[in-house]
């Protein structure tokens, strides 16, 4: 039986990496959009299933927040401003697909080979979860810095804190005011991307972020 | 006597391998027709083609040197051992313990060398193109088949299929994300390996695209019945060992007794027939890809192998 406890445990943190990847894989930006919801969903069943094995209830508030905050309304609202601004059906030049994926396998060997050292001695579960936290985390920045279209990176920041809440709930929970701040903090930099992203559109007619380059000061000086 | 009712166990499934493969294809290629909406060749074609071929006279290029006479008939047989090896209905027969995970990709890399060997030496334009091709998709499946192979190695501590097939139908190895992840990349690789859209168009002579059909464009007669053959073969093998691999359930286990090999028989056939039926599904299902995009699609297949791997670390440790 602890034996199974460990293994949904397993299966869940572990899912929530194998969709980091299917988002960095990913160039169809619906299709993206979706993949993060699920990683929303399975991150709001892994702290789910913490707060069982750990009797912690505490963490069903976690669990509820990822789900009706992570897996619905931001999705929700990113799809909206993807169909206002027209780009539902591009698919965006990814820099360099095979490379990426490489680069993203080296990040999780580097966080493994980082995390299970350090944790020696505790709990499998948390020892995993930490590992897989890492790898999510490295894996969102990596996807902030390939992609060049400002949702995706939104969507990258997204899954990046997907991944501090995962280590969060490994390590025997935060306080809930804790949580409650970081859950509004990521809402309002949800809402000022959303105002940015609008913000770019309007001055460049495009969200390609790499339009911005031309206006750096460095540039300027060169000509 | 015992001696003699292993050997028969072993030689029926021998026999049975090389019986059952034209008739997935038959299936498999009238589903496909039927979802088409097209009456499609009955399900028993495979079996009169081969045997219609094997009356006809073969026709060979003039500078056609022995290689490619000899070709079809090793690539036939390696095909044919490698499928052999694999434990399909029970885990205990005579030869099982030659059947290792490694020793059947090397049969089949072998097999591939000699039907690419061939595709180039009478020196046709197609038959180059095919045999280059056909090593980029090999080059880029094999690294994410071995790490396929490493998973269950690391699971079960061995790359021996009976016991790995013993292992996985106790339920002793629990519910593990690395064999979901193992398995995609198995599907992955088994597509690219059989020439299935959207690597390849089996039922194509015509595209620009084709990889397998290009290479061997110019057999005729009993050469492309073997080569037809070993392809039908080799489709059984994949999906054999799939079975074998994910699903070993129903398979007669340390058990000779009549019935339990009579029930792994039948449960085999059912599994295998499933994924013949399940194959046209997915290939109706999606396009065609570009050349250019199969290092994409197999790397993808990769990923998976290698994460897989990483995660077993996690949860075994080092």
């Amino acid at each position: 039986m602890a034996n199974l406890a460990f293994d949904i445990g397993h299966l869940l943190a572990g899912g929530m990496l194998v969709l980091s990847f299917v988002l960095i894989y990913q160039d169809r930006i619906t299709a993206m959009l979706n993949v993060f919801a699920m990683q929303a969903v399975a991150l709001a069943l892994a702290v789910a299933w913490q707060a069982i094995t750990h009797h912690a209830p505490h963490l069903f508030v976690t669990a509820a927040v990822a789900l009706v905050v992570k897996g619905f309304v931001i999705p929700a609202a990113l799809h909206r401003i993807v169909r206002r601004l027209g780009i539902h059906r591009e698919i965006e030049q990814v820099i360099g697909g095979g490379p990426t994926m490489l680069v993203g396998l080296g990040l999780v060997a580097l966080s493994i080979m980082l995390v299970l050292p350090v944790v020696e001695g505790v709990d499998p579960l948390a020892r995993e979860d930490l590992a897989f936290a890492l790898a999510v985390i490295l894996l969102g920045l990596l996807m902030m810095i390939t992609r060049r279209n400002a949702v995706s990176q939104i969507v990258g920041f997204m899954s990046l804190e997907n991944g501090l809440v995962l280590a969060a709930t490994g390590a025997k929970g935060m306080p809930l005011v804790v949580e409650f701040s970081v859950a509004f903090s990521i809402l309002i930099a949800f809402i000022v991307f959303g105002v940015f992203v609008f913000r770019i559109r309007e001055r460049f007619d495009t969200v390609d972020v790499s339009a911005l380059d031309a206006f750096r000061g460095e540039r300027q000086e060169q000509l | 006597m015992a001696l003699i009712f292993d050997l028969a166990a072993q030689g029926l499934q021998v026999f049975l391998v090389i019986a059952v493969a034209p008739l997935l294809l038959g299936v498999s290629r009238k589903v496909k027709a039927r979802l088409l909406r097209r009456i499609g060749p009955p399900v028993l074609q495979p079996y009169l083609d081969i045997w219609k071929l094997m009356h006809k006279e073969a026709v060979l290029a003039h500078n056609a040197s022995w290689l490619y006479r000899v070709a079809p008939y090793l690539v036939f047989a390696a095909i044919w051992v490698a499928a052999a090896l694999i434990p399909t209905y029970s885990t205990d027969l005579p030869f099982s313990w030659s059947a290792d995970l490694i020793a059947i990709v090397a049969l089949l890399g072998t097999a591939r060398f000699a039907l690419a060997l061939a595709g180039m030496d009478v020196g046709t334009a197609f038959g180059g193109i095919g045999s280059s091709r056909e090593m980029l998709i090999a080059s880029l499946a094999e690294p994410a088949m071995l790490l396929v192979a490493f998973t269950v190695a690391l699971l079960i501590g061995t790359t021996q299929l009976s016991t790995i097939a013993t292992q996985f139908a106790g339920a002793s190895v629990g519910l593990r994300v690395s064999l979901g992840l193992a398995l995609f990349a198995f599907v992955f690789v088994a597509i690219a390996e059989n020439a299935r859209i959207p690597i390849d168009n089996p039922a194509t002579h015509l595209e620009l695209t084709m990889v397998h059909e290009a290479m061997v464009l110019e057999y005729s007669g009993r050469h492309l019945a073997m080569i037809e053959a070993a392809a039908a073969l080799k489709l059984q093998l994949y999906f054999s060992l799939l079975v074998c691999l994910f699903v070993p359930f129903g398979m007669a286990i340390n058990d000779k007794s009549p019935v339990a090999l009579a029930l792994g028989v039948a449960a085999w056939m059912a599994k295998i027939l499933f994924l013949a039926v399940l194959l046209p599904i997915g290939e109706t299902a999606v396009a065609k890809m570009r050349v250019f995009r199969y290092p994409i699609f197999l790397g993808g297949a990769f990923a998976a192998g290698a994460l897989a791997v990483f995660l077993l670390f996690v949860s075994k440790g080092f």
